[in-house]
């Protein structure tokens, strides 16, 4: 193998997806991850590959090329590792919006125009064509649009697979591995000191999802990655209830606010095994992980005015996780012009899972000096958002 | 002083440890709150019928059942004393970091098959953790067979509905509630072909026989084995150590069981294979504490076997405080020491719970027998270990999670793909625990078998949950209607 040597910092999906993309380009790969593979941020979300909660703009277009990419990869790993593809349980199921009122019937449609005319396919649902989609949803819907595009994967064991045919292709992994500082050489990035020793690179990939805050700032080139707390619900197996990604329109207005009290709406969906996940809540509380029996309280409620059939339903576990936010709600991709030998992947907030593929493919190709698919410069490491408010109390957690 | 001003003890768990804990916090002048996901207090341990079956004898099958009825009916009736059946906490709030006070108690009220339950939020100044401990079983080829029972359900269908399993039944596992198990049901008027202890007897006695000076304080113990060896040998009951049943037959049921010779490291001793026929077969390795609430209201655990991280018990000071402020533990949780260890427990828990003086004279005596209960279920542990060789007779086909139906040789496989291998990852990938018993019952197991593979557990980080099998943010289960309604607060109950 030629070319710069890589350490990836983090094995969720992000990290795994960069791992894959620099591996099966023929550089030398090591993936250096504090515990287990897919563990953290990966293995507590819902494991969405969504276009239809995107606007126009930068991150739409990462989702397009990721969107384009998911299926492609996955038939490559198909090749190599049937059963591997297999459990990642790729489902382009489609997505469904819903507007409850008026006045949100009207946001709706202007986003769905928004996007149709920037590529995404959006159709408008009536209320016959809702009932046949989703037939124990609420009658009491203004208006509904249909993503056919949108997907779901089992995250963990998309993460795995990524992870996988990154080995296979030569990578190397190290878990219980924790970054503990940096070695620099003429102002470079030279190597990481680690709880394994010191690993030597050419290119270091920030991968650590919420905690890559953390971790920039301890190899001493801080970004503004916070942790955004969620939280889902998961009910015991059901028969065949809910067939599409289903979700009111406030999700889109929940994710790209800057809130930090708690920001809810009602997004339904079973999975393979027949569980129905219910989410989702945002709160910015750092990575206080306790559990909040009136934010399931609220998620609840939301969830059941859309499907005010499960309300007999039981709930059989809760799960949060923390999401790597970035107050302009956008990914940073790509070297850190402060600290040559750093580069970053991460801040993908909720979208991590959806956007992974895409990013690492302009990862990849702007560490390569290829010319990547889409205009990097959204996302680079030093535009003011990233780089986060310089008073003491703003920053990386 | 109203009866609101006073201290307010919420006594989760309405068995030994509980009602105990109960009473001592009414007689430290505290008001209580006692709750029980059951509809009638006693815990696994004095199951009682249900009042329709106007058992003229309760008595029969139930050892200490007077303490118990006095305590019940004290505790039950007592003016200052709450008693909610059918209620399950079904989470606890922490406070924020720093505020000394217990977490906020979240209560589902009413039938669990009932559509009626009610949310109710209580607030109290001292919280006991009595929730006890389940049975563990460890699977085999056929385990999951109709006729296979654990010792527990066994048990509690012969002390609850007065029911036998079988006519001709095998009792097998290891420890000492094997016993009482083939007490209840001969009493109850099964045939016990045998009963089978996995570890080898020196095991056994080593075990037992550790600092053989201590024996003399727990004669109380060695009558009731005495008892129960007598009670063997009147019915020609044959106990063998270290022999095991490794698989279960049958056709649609259990029809019959291969029991094995066993190593002291639980390996199978080829060709000690025996068949026995059998309609049931009735297995315990002993108990899992149930640890969600302590976890869930951030206690410390304490892991005695540093190979079996999955193993754990609240760690306790000397009045029962655990390392969260405000929150009291009591019996299994803190150890498997048996109902009267648990009272002890639950007796100095409740006073301190409910503010008596650290130096009341009862104390004394109460913790000497705790203490010396403590050393006892030491000596327990001992004689009854794990062998770590046990899933040696595990086929790549033996459910291991019996809600997902997750076999042996896919976690095997998922542990073994270095990519997939962190144990949230293999539990996601397999299924493994995530169905309705959610991990009650294979999580220690799984646990085991991920450990001796080697598997990376989570890194202890800001922000991941704690690795343990028993980190379970919703302790029961709620009704998406009923998470979704507001919750009743103390200010507006009824009574």
């Amino acid at each position: 193998m030629r070319g710069p040597r890589v350490a990836v910092l983090g094995a969720g999906i992000v990290g795994a997806a960069c791992a894959r993309e620099l591996a099966r380009a023929g550089l030398p790969v090591t993936v250096l991850e504090r515990g287990g593979p897919a563990a953290a941020t990966t293995a507590h979300g819902e494991g969405n590959v969504l276009v239809s909660d995107k606007g126009p703009g930068p991150e739409l277009a990462l989702a397009r090329l990721s969107l384009a990419l998911w299926p492609r990869i996955l038939d490559e790993i198909a090749e190599r590792r049937p059963e591997t593809a297999r459990a990642v349980e790729w489902d382009p199921k489609g997505g469904i919006v819903v507007a409850a009122t008026d006045e949100g019937a009207r946001e709706l449609e202007r986003f769905a125009a928004g996007q149709r005319a920037a590529g995404v396919t959006a159709e408008p649902l009536d209320a016959s064509g809702l009932a046949d989609a989703e037939p124990h949803l609420t009658r009491d819907v203004a208006a509904a649009v249909h993503y056919p595009q949108d997907a779901q994967v089992q995250p963990a064991a998309a993460a795995a697979a990524l992870l996988a045919d990154a080995l296979d292709a030569g990578a190397e992994l190290r878990t219980r591995c924790e970054v503990l500082g940096p070695v620099t050489r003429s102002g470079r990035l030279a190597a990481v000191r680690t709880s394994q020793g010191t690993v030597e690179a050419d290119a270091f990939v920030n991968a650590a999802g919420p905690w890559s805050g953390g971790l920039a700032a301890r190899l001493g080139a801080p970004v503004d990655v916070r942790p955004r707390r969620g939280e889902v619900l998961v009910t015991a197996p059901l028969p065949p209830t809910v067939f599409h990604k289903v979700y009111d329109a406030d999700y889109v207005g929940a994710v790209g606010s800057d809130a930090e009290d708690l920001r809810a709406s009602a997004v339904v969906e079973a999975t393979r095994a027949g569980t129905v996940l219910i989410g989702s809540s945002r709160r910015r509380v750092g990575f206080d992980d306790r559990l909040r029996p009136e934010v399931l309280s609220v998620i609840a409620a939301k969830a059941l005015r859309l499907f005010p059939c499960l309300d007999g339903v039981p709930v059989m576990r809760a799960y949060g996780g923390f999401r790597p936010y970035v107050p302009d709600h956008l990914p940073i991709i790509g070297p850190d012009p402060r600290l040559p030998g750093l580069w970053h992947a991460t801040g993908h907030e909720g979208a991590g899972i959806g956007l992974a593929p895409g990013t690492a493919r302009l990862l990849a190709d702007l560490l390569l000096g290829r010319t990547p698919p889409l205009d990097p410069a959204p996302f680079r490491a030093d535009r003011p958002a990233a780089l986060g408010d310089p008073s003491p109390t703003g920053g990386a957690a | 002083m109203s009866a609101d001003a006073r201290r307010h003890v919420v006594v989760v768990g309405a068995g030994p440890a509980g009602l105990a804990a109960a009473s001592a916090a009414l007689r430290a002048g505290a008001r209580v709150t006692l709750l029980d996901a059951a509809e009638r207090p006693g815990g696994q341990y004095h199951r009682t019928p249900p009042e329709e079956f106007a058992a003229a004898h309760p008595e029969r099958l139930h050892r200490g059942w007077r303490t118990f009825d006095r305590v019940r009916r004290h505790v039950l009736t007592h003016p200052r004393c709450a008693w909610w059946p059918e209620s399950a906490v079904w989470a606890l709030e922490r406070p924020d970091p720093g505020e000394e006070r217990p977490p906020r108690v979240h209560v589902v009220r009413g039938p669990a098959d009932g559509a009626g339950r009610r949310r109710h939020v209580l607030d109290p100044d001292a919280l006991v953790l009595a929730p006890g401990a389940h049975d563990r079983v460890l699977p085999f080829p056929g385990w999951d067979l109709p006729g296979v029972y654990t010792a527990g359900a066994a048990q509690a269908l012969a002390k609850g509905e007065r029911l036998v399993v079988g006519d001709q039944v095998v009792i097998a596992g290891s420890g000492p509630f094997l016993l009482p198990v083939a007490e209840s049901l001969l009493e109850a008027g099964s045939r016990v072909v045998e009963v089978l202890e996995a570890n080898p007897a020196g095991t056994v006695l080593r075990g037992w026989g550790r600092r053989p000076w201590e024996l003399a304080s727990y004669t109380g113990k060695l009558a009731e084995l005495a008892e129960y060896a007598a009670l063997l040998a009147r019915h020609r009951v044959p106990y063998r150590c270290g022999r095991a049943v490794v698989e279960a037959r049958g056709d649609g049921r259990v029809e019959e069981v291969v029991t094995a010779r066993l190593r002291p490291d639980w390996s199978v001793v080829p060709g000690s294979e025996r068949t026995v026929p059998v309609d049931a077969v009735c297995v315990s390795h002993g108990f899992t504490p149930q640890l969600e609430l302590p976890v869930a209201a951030g206690c410390a655990l304490r892991r005695p076997d540093p190979a079996s991280p999955a193993e754990a018990f609240v760690e306790v000071d000397g009045d029962q405080r655990t390392t969260s402020p405000g929150v009291y533990a009591a019996g299994e949780i803190t150890g498997i020491a048996g109902a009267p260890a648990a009272r002890t427990e639950g007796l100095i828990a409740g006073w301190a719970a409910g503010g008596g003086a650290p130096d009341a004279p009862e104390l004394v005596p109460l913790r000497r027998r705790r203490d010396r209960d403590r050393a006892f279920a030491e000596r327990l542990a001992a004689a009854h270990p794990v062998g770590a060789a046990w899933h040696g007779w595990l086929r790549p086909d033996t459910v291991v999670c019996r809600c997902e139906g997750t076999a042996y040789g896919a976690l095997r496989r998922a542990a073994g793909e270095p990519a997939g291998s962190s144990a949230r990852a293999v539990k996601l990938t397999t299924r493994a625990g995530l169905g309705p018993c959610q991990a009650r019952v294979c999580g220690p197991t799984v646990a085991r078998l991920l450990a001796a593979g080697g598997t990376p557990e989570a890194a202890a980080a800001e922000g991941l949950p704690s690795a343990t099998p028993h980190h379970r943010p919703l302790a029961q289960p709620v009704r998406l209607g009923e998470l979704a309604r507001r919750p009743h607060t103390e200010q507006e109950r009824e009574h």
